[in-house]
C-alpha cells in the first residue's frame, strides 16, 4: 500500500484534492469535517495520511509515508541533503511562494542583500548588537547570508506575523515567505532587489528511503500521467 | 580508544613540561559571547541548548574563547596554559567530520617577545608531532591586515575591507567596487513613507550620506591593488617569502613594521631548530578559516583537508574578552584522534 501525505487543512488542502481529481484520482475526506480520515478511488493500493504541511519532509525523509504534497521550501529547510533522500515527481503549480529578505520601505539606502551587509555593520557600531532579521527558515537565510558574505546580522526566531516583528521592535528586518507581496507592504515592508532566496511551489515528492517492496507505484503513475522517478 | 587517550596524555604532558598550567573549562559556554564574536555563521556549527535560568547555552565549539575569558579575569603574566577535552561542532550531512572530538591545547600570554612566543609555539608542536607524516603550513594575517591599513583610500573604504578579510568573495567584490568610480544613482528620503523599527531615519540619512561622499572618492590606486594581490599570491619557503614581499613593500610600505615581525619570527624560529627553509609560508593561509587569528597562523596537514593542528595569534580577541584590557597571545591545538589514525 502506498501511503500519500497530504496537508490536512486550508487551501493547500483544497488545491491538492482538484490536482489530484484532474490527473484522475479522486480525494476525499470521510467521516466529520474535524476527523482526520481520507479515502481515495481512481486507482487502487493508495492510501492517504492527513497530516500538517510542516511534518510531511520529515516522514518522507524517515521512510514513513512514500508519497507527499508539501511546498520546496519546507523541503530545504527542514532535510539536510534532500535530495538524497526524497525525489521531485511533479511540480504541481499552485501554493507559489518565494523566501524573501525584507526590509522597511523608508530603508532608501537599502536595495541589495551588499546594502544590508553595509547597513548591517554601522546598525551594530550604533546599537551595539547586531541587526536582527526574524525568520523561521533558519537554515536557508542563514547558508543564504552566508554565500553572501553578509555579516553582523542575527537570526531571531519568528513562528508567525513575521511582518508585524519591525514595527514592534523585536527585528530591524525580516525573511519570509510571501505570494503577492501585500502583507509586507500592508506592514511597509520592501523585498530586497536581488531575487528571492527560494521560489517554492507545492510539490508531489516521493521518499527515497520508504519501503516500496508491497507497492505498485508505476500502476499510480500510470494514472496521473508522470514518469517514473529515480528512488534507488 | 586507549591509544587516543595515551595520544592525549603524551601531548598534556609534553605542553606541561613546556611550563604550561592545566585549566579545565565548561562544556557549555554562554551563546551570547560566542555570538557576538564569531556571529550568525557559529550557529550552523556549534550546538545550541537553552536553560531556563543561565539562558542559551553552546556546547563548546573550542576552547580558546573560554581560556581566554579565564586568564583576562584571573590570570597572572605572563602564562602558559595547557588543556584537553571534547570540543562539538555540527558537521555538513555527507561530510563524515566528527561532530564530537578531542582537542589538546597550548597557549601562551606573554607580553615580552611576541616573535619568541610564536617561534615557542610552533617549535613545540613541531616536536610533540615529529615522526608523523605531516606538512606544515605557516602564513601571517597581520602582513594581510597591514596592506589593507595602508591603501591610499578612506577610513571607511579600508574599514569595510578589514571587515572582509575572511570573506574572500564579499573581499574581492569590495576591491572591484572601490577599483572603479562609483555609479550608483544615489536615492532620496521619502517623507510618504513610515519610518518603523529601531533603525531611524537618521541612521538611513547617515548611510546615505556615507554613500554620497564615496562617490566622489577616487578609485583605489592601480598598484596599491596589484601589491595586495601579490602578497596574497606569495607561496614559496619563508625566507624567499619574505624577500619577495620585501619587493611587494617598496608599492606598499606600511606592511614593512609587520615584515620585521615576520623576520623576528623566523630567526626566533631558526634558533630554536626549526628549519625554515623547509617552511611554507602563503600570503593567504588562514584567510577563510581562522577569523579570530590576526598575526602569525600555522597548520600541520596531512592528505586530508582537514589539518590535525592549528594555531595562531590572537591579540585582538584578548582585547574584545578582556573588557579594556589586553595581552598578546599565541596558541594553537592538536586533534589526537586525526593524529592517532595516522601513526
Amino acid at each position: 500500500m502506498i501511503k500519500l501525505g497530504i496537508p490536512s487543512k486550508g487551501r493547500l488542502m483544497e488545491d491538492t484534492f482538484s490536482w489530484f481529481a484532474k490527473h484522475g484520482v479522486t480525494l476525499a475526506r470521510t467521516g466529520s469535517d474535524r476527523e482526520y480520515a481520507a479515502e481515495v478511488s481512481g486507482v487502487d493500493g493508495v492510501s492517504l495520511v492527513l497530516l500538517s504541511a510542516g511534518e510531511i519532509p520529515r516522514e518522507m525523509a524517515a521512510g514513513r509515508i512514500h508519497l507527499g504534497v508539501t511546498g520546496t521550501d519546507m523541503v530545504r529547510e527542514k532535510i539536510p541533503l534532500w535530495l538524497e533522500k526524497i525525489a521531485p515527481l511533479a511540480e504541481m503549480s499552485f501554493g507559489h511562494a518565494d523566501l524573501i529578505i525584507a526590509v522597511p520601505n523608508f530603508w532608501v539606502d537599502v536595495e541589495t542583500v551588499d546594502d544590508l551587509d553595509a547597513a548591517a555593520a554601522a546598525f551594530r557600531k550604533q546599537h551595539g548588537f547586531r541587526l536582527r532579521i526574524a525568520t523561521k527558515y533558519h537554515r536557508l537565510v542563514r547558508e543564504y547570508l552566508q554565500q553572501h558574505g553578509v555579516a553582523d546580522y542575527q537570526l531571531v526566531d519568528s513562528q508567525g506575523a513575521t511582518e508585524g516583528t519591525v514595527a514592534n521592535l523585536t527585528a530591524e528586518a525580516v525573511a519570509d515567505i510571501t505570494s503577492t507581496g501585500a502583507t509586507l507592504e500592508a506592514n511597509h515592508l520592501r523585498m530586497l532587489s536581488d531575487g528571492p532566496i527560494l521560489a517554492s511551489q507545492a510539490t508531489l515528492f516521493a521518499s527515497k528511503t520508504a519501503d516500496w517492496s508491497q507497492c505498485d507505484l508505476g500502476r499510480l503513475l500510470a494514472v496521473l500521467g508522470l514518469e517514473n522517478p529515480d528512488i534507488g | 580508544m586507549d591509544r587516543v587517550r595515551q595520544q592525549t596524555e603524551r601531548l598534556s604532558g609534553l605542553f606541561r613540561d613546556a611550563g604550561a598550567v592545566t585549566v579545565e573549562t565548561s562544556v557549555l559556554q554562554s551563546a551570547d559571547t560566542l555570538l557576538d564574536l564569531y556571529g550568525e555563521d557559529i550557529r550552523a556549527r556549534a550546538y545550541v541548548t537553552s536553560d531556563p535560568v543561565l539562558g542559551e547555552q553552546m556546547l563548546r565549539p573550542d576552547f580558546t574563547v573560554p581560556v581566554v575569558q579565564r586568564h583576562m579575569e584571573e590570570g597572572a603574566e605572563p602564562a602558559r596554559y595547557t588543556y584537553q577535552g571534547l570540543v562539538f561542532r555540527k558537521q555538513e550531512a555527507g561530510t563524515g567530520r566528527a561532530s564530537e572530538y578531542t582537542q589538546v591545547g597550548y597557549e601562551v600570554f606573554d607580553r615580552a617577545d611576541p616573535a619568541g612566543a610564536d617561534a615557542e609555539v610552533f617549535a613545540l608542536f613541531a616536536k610533540a608531532l615529529e615522526g608523523a607524516p605531516l606538512k606544515a603550513a605557516t602564513g601571517d594575517i597581520g602582513v594581510l591586515t597591514a596592506a589593507v591599513a595602508g591603501l591610499s583610500t578612506t577610513a571607511r573604504r579600508r574599514g569595510a575591507l578589514l571587515r572582509h578579510l575572511w570573506r574572500p568573495v564579499r573581499f574581492r567584490a569590495l576591491l572591484e567596487r572601490f577599483s572603479t568610480p562609483a555609479t550608483r544613482t544615489l536615492p532620496q528620503m521619502r517623507a510618504d513613507v513610515p519610518k518603523i523599527g529601531l533603525r531611524s531615519a537618521a541612521e538611513v540619512e547617515a548611510r546615505l550620506e556615507a554613500l554620497r561622499q564615496d562617490t566622489q572618492i577616487a578609485p583605489l590606486d592601480a598598484t596599491e591593488l596589484r601589491a595586495l594581490q601579490a602578497i596574497l599570491e606569495v607561496s614559496d619557503v619563508a625566507p624567499k617569502a619574505l624577500a619577495r614581499l620585501r619587493e611587494i613593500a617598496d608599492d606598499l610600505p606600511t606592511i614593512n613594521p609587520a615584515l620585521d615581525q615576520l623576520d623576528a619570527r623566523l630567526n626566533a624560529l631558526s634558533a630554536r631548530g626549526v628549519d625554515v627553509d623547509g617552511l611554507n609560508f602563503s600570503g593567504a593561509y588562514g584567510r577563510t578559516t581562522m577569523e579570530y587569528y590576526d598575526g602569525f597562523v600555522f597548520g600541520f596537514h596531512a592528505d586530508a583537508p582537514v589539518p590535525i593542528a592549528t594555531g595562531g595569534r590572537y591579540d585582538a580577541l584578548t582585547r574584545v574578552l578582556g573588557q579594556g584590557r589586553e595581552i598578546p597571545a599565541v596558541g594553537g591545538v592538536i586533534r589526537p584522534e586525526l593524529l592517532e589514525a595516522l601513526v
